[in-house]
Parts: structure tokens; C-alpha cells; sequence
């Protein structure tokens, strides 16, 4: 197995307050590896390091075996052009039409005229199901069509590799069944890297190949869909099986929790 | 216990007061550090993208930058000219209610046209574009920033300064001195309706003190303040724009909170002007 990004001892901080802890993974190339765990796990905070938003405290992020954590603005921008992103919210630029957002990182990364630009917007505009919405405003569009049009211009520049945050958040059944096609066919029919950050467990056994398991900062599991479906650990089972966290408190502790001190 | 002011209510029962004291000092110090250090990344960045990486290959958004300057400029062309010719009038008023006490009533044309042009064109135009234009750049940053639309930039590889603040910039640094030269000659103009109707003054005479009273200096020391204020009003709307992390609410208070600190930074920067002006020109 090939690795397109090596996490190594990733411990980061908001403040003081620790939210990775240790975290050490290898993320195989040409797969779909996603990253599962519950909210406040810390996992949407290992995306953001992964894609070079936040530094860690203390740590490596190895992508195609260079340091991303040590680059400066330039170098991290040369690995930005090999990536791309799917926030949780699609973050379309609102003032921009679909095609000038899709068109956004061509005309800033490429010196291509403006009729070839034109063509592959309304290609990846195509590959998303979205032909034809190039003038529409993102604010025009569902939830689904901003998701759809957001991957298209994270496929802008044909990248490496692909991150998704929370893709099928806010979507109905069918929209998400949807998205998660898409995501299998970019494995599929480009060998693309996927890293795909949710908690929808039903999601997670469709789209993948590799799963990395967060719990509270720390990697419970990572290794293939079928291993994680055969583990025993109790909070990989309650994950799977959708069982509450069961927190009891002995009356003395209810007390001082209630009495603030 | 010694006898002193009471631990603070916030601190844990366990600190001692001084421990509450200093505790709380420290953090203001460190949350002012962290502001102090925002703010010169954003000046630190906006300088970089807008006067050396043009000269680097990476060209500053020309298109955009126009269009900052119809939004900024042009659609406050006629906010200005209003306020400004009522300021004109006001003021050839105030001046003549003391000077013709003298019988001096034709330095009225002197009064309004060095106050104008000196200071009351340059600072109402401030005013008007913080009030305008400054709060707008706060909102779109901050409600981008809060919709992710700015990590978005970062992560395509485009630089948000360079996306975001560089066009406004250029569009403050050219549309606030323009602006100030339509504010002064509309000001004026109020002036001489004033004085030629209520007052009586002769037209010509009225516009030949106004020639006479004005220096090519009145006029270049208040647009160099316009131009300062232009740069003013951006860095504080960007500023506040960045430092938006929540939602809506938070986009609310940072957007008055940049027309409240960038008025107050344009009279702070025009007293440093001024008061150079007095001194060495």
C-alpha cells in the first residue's frame, strides 16, 4: 500500500485546551479514506492541519513525503494546487456566478484563455451533473446544487487528491446517496486520493476503502472497513451500533456538578 | 488574609487576590498582544500585495479594483456633494454671524474655503466612506470569513489579502482624495449660494477672495490626509473583517465596531497631520 499522507505524533492546541492529542495515520493513495469519529473529536481539526489552515503544536504532516507543517506560504501553496477541498457549507464565493467560481483557481493558477477556461468549466460543471448553472449565483441554488457546484471547483485543477468536510451534512437521503456516488466514481474512474471527514456511519460502509477512527484526540482505529466491523473495542461498537454514551454520575459527584464548584 | 480588595468574583475560591489581580492582567496583556499581532499581519500583508508582489509577477486585481471604485467612489458621489453643500452653507452662516459684526463679511469666501479644503472636505469624506464603505468591507469579509469562503481562498492557493483587501485598498486610496476635491468644490459652492443670495456679496467678488485666500498647499495637505484616511478606513474594515470566527452576530458587532474605531483612527491620524503641517509646511 502506497501512502499519499503520513501523520506523525500530531498534538495541537485551541489555547490550552488539547484536541489531538498523538495522533499518528497513513493515509493510502489512490483510495477513499475516511476519517470517522463523534462531534468534538477533533476530527474536522485534523482536516484543517491536513490542508494547511491550522499549524500543530508538535507533530509532521508528510504529504508525498514532504513536511507540509514546515512549508512557508509558497511551498504550502505549490501542494495547494495538487489538492482539493470540499468544505462542509460548499463556501462558493457568493458574489461570484458557478462558472467564475470553478473558473476562480484556473485563472489563478494557469495562464490559459479565457475560451479554454470557459470549456473546462462547463466540463467540470458537467462531471458534477450541474451543465447549464454556470450563471446562476450560488444563492440561487439547493443545498445539494452548492455541495455538487463546491466539488467541481475543487476539481478544478484536476488535483491529486480531494478532502471532503462533512459532505453529506444538511442533505436529504437521497441528495447524500447522490454525493457519495460521485465520490466512488472519482475513485473509481480517476484513482483519485479521497479523504472524507463524517459521521455518517452509513455513508462511511458505501464510499470506504480505509477508515481512521478519532476518539477524543486520539486514533482508535485505523485499518479496512471490514476490521472495524469485526473490532470489539466498546466505543467503536457504540459508534456502530448508535448506542448513547452512557454517563452516570454517583449522586456526591450530581451534587458538586450542580453546585458549580 | 491581609486586608486588600477582594478576589476577583470570577476567580476560582482556591486564588489568592493577587493571583486574581495579576491573572487577570495577564490575560488582557495577552489578548492585546494577539490584537496587536493581528493588526500588523493584516498592514504587513496588504503592503507586501499591494506595493511588492506587483512588481513580483503576481498582478493586483484590476478588474476588481474598479469595481471597488464605482461601489466606494462613484455610488457616494452624491451622499457627499449633499452633505457637503449644506456644510457649506452652514458654515458661510456661522462665519457671518461674527463677521459682520466687524462689517468683514467677505471673509466669509476665506473661512469657508480654507476650512473646507483643509480640513472639513477631507475629514465629512472620511466620515461619510467609514460610515459607507469601511463598514461594507467589514461585513463582506466577516460574513465570508464566518461561511468559510476565506479558508476556501486559502486553500485554492489564493491569497485572501490579496483577493479581498488589495482592491478596496486601491479603490480608498484613489476614490477618498476624489471625493475630498468634489467635497471641497461642492462645499464651496454652498458658501458662494449663501453669500450671494443671503448675504449679498457680489458673485465675482465672492470668487475672487476664494482664489486669493486659497494655497496651492490648502488644497494637497487635505487631499494627502484624504489619501491617509483611505488607507485608514480599509486596514480597520479588513481587520475587523478578519477577526470575525462566529456567525452573524459576531459579523454585526465587528462591522460597528470598524466604523467606531476607523472614525476614531481618521481624527487621531488627522491631528498627527495636522499638527506636521503646522510645523513644516
Amino acid at each position: 500500500m502506497e501512502t499519499a499522507i503520513e501523520i506523525a505524533g500530531l498534538q495541537t492546541h485551541y489555547g490550552s485546551r488539547e484536541i489531538l492529542k498523538n495522533v499518528c495515520a497513513s493515509i493510502p493513495r489512490g483510495k477513499t479514506t475516511v476519517i470517522l469519529g463523534g462531534s468534538g473529536c477533533g476530527k474536522s481539526t485534523l482536516l484543517k492541519h491536513l490542508i494547511g489552515l491550522l499549524k500543530p503544536t508538535k507533530g509532521q504532516i508528510l504529504i508525498n513525503g514532504s513536511d507540509i507543517t514546515r512549508m512557508d506560504e509558497d511551498e504550502m501553496n505549490e501542494v495547494r494546487k495538487k489538492m482539493g477541498v470540499l468544505f462542509q457549507g460548499a463556501a462558493l464565493l457568493n458574489s461570484l456566478t458557478l462558472g467564475d467560481n470553478v473558473a476562480l483557481p484556473i485563472r489563478e493558477h494557469t495562464r490559459l484563455n479565457e475560451s479554454t477556461i470557459k470549456i473546462m468549466v462547463r466540463m467540470k460543471l458537467d462531471q458534477v451533473g450541474l451543465s447549464g448553472f454556470e450563471n446562476f449565483f450560488p444563492s440561487q441554488l439547493s443545498g445539494g446544487m452548492k455541495k455538487r457546484a463546491g466539488l467541481a471547483r475543487a476539481l478544478a485543477l484536476d488535483p491529486e487528491m480531494i478532502f471532503f468536510d462533512e459532505p453529506s451534512a444538511g442533505l436529504d437521503p437521497v441528495t447524500a446517496a447522490g454525493l457519495d456516488e460521485l465520490i466512488l466514481k472519482l475513485r473509481n474512474v480517476f484513482r483519485m486520493t479521497s479523504i472524507v471527514v463524517t459521521h455518517e456511519i452509513e455513508s462511511v460502509f458505501k464510499i470506504s476503502d480505509y477508515v481512521i477512527m478519532l476518539d477524543a484526540g486520539n486514533v482508535l482505529y485505523q485499518g479496512d472497513l471490514a476490521g472495524l466491523k469485526a473490532s470489539d473495542h466498546p466505543r467503536i461498537r457504540m459508534f456502530l451500533e448508535r448506542q448513547p454514551e452512557q454517563e452516570t454520575y454517583s449522586p456526591d459527584d450530581y451534587f458538586k456538578i450542580i453546585a458549580g464548584d | 488574609m491581609p486586608s486588600g480588595p477582594k478576589p476577583a468574583a470570577s476567580a476560582p475560591a482556591s486564588a489568592s487576590w493577587p493571583e486574581a489581580v495579576l491573572g487577570a492582567l495577564g490575560r488582557r496583556v495577552l489578548s492585546l498582544r494577539g490584537d496587536i499581532h493581528d493588526a500588523a499581519k493584516i498592514i504587513n500583508d496588504t503592503v507586501h500585495w499591494t506595493f511588492i508582489s506587483p512588481f513580483k509577477g503576481r498582478p493586483i486585481r484590476f478588474r476588481a479594483s474598479i469595481s471597488e471604485m464605482v461601489k466606494a467612489g462613484y455610488n457616494s458621489v452624491p451622499i457627499i456633494s449633499v452633505i457637503s453643500l449644506f456644510v457649506g452653507i452652514i458654515l458661510a452662516l456661522q462665519a457671518a454671524y461674527q463677521l459682520k459684526r466687524m462689517g468683514a463679511l467677505i471673509y466669509v469666501a476665506n473661512l469657508v474655503g480654507v476650512s473646507l479644503t483643509r480640513e472639513l472636505g477631507p475629514i465629512m469624506t472620511a466620515i461619510i466612506v467609514s460610515g459607507r464603505s469601511g463598514s461594507a468591507f467589514a461585513a463582506e469579509i466577516g460574513s465570508m470569513k464566518a461561511a468559510e469562503e476565506v479558508d476556501a481562498l486559502t486553500t485554492m492557493g489564493v491569497n485572501p489579502v490579496r483577493y479581498l483587501v488589495v482592491p478596496k485598498l486601491l479603490a480608498l486610496m484613489i476614490m477618498v482624495p476624489a471625493l475630498t476635491i468634489i467635497s471641497d468644490l461642492v462645499g464651496i459652492f454652498g458658501g458662494f449660494l449663501l453669500a450671494v443670495t443671503a448675504l449679498e456679496i457680489h458673485p465675482y467678488n465672492y470668487f475672487q477672495q476664494t482664489v486669493n485666500a486659497l494655497l496651492i498647499k490648502d488644497v494637497f495637505t487635505g487631499l494627502l490626509k484624504a489619501w491617509a484616511f483611505g488607507i485608514v478606513i480599509t486596514l480597520v474594515g479588513a481587520y475587523q473583517g478578519f477577526k470575525v470566527t462566529g456567525g452573524a452576530e459576531e459579523v454585526g458587532r465587528r462591522t460597528t465596531a470598524s466604523v467606531v474605531t476607523s472614525i476614531f483612527l481618521v481624527v487621531i491620524v488627522d491631528l498627527f497631520f495636522t499638527g506636521l503641517f503646522y510645523y513644516f509646511t
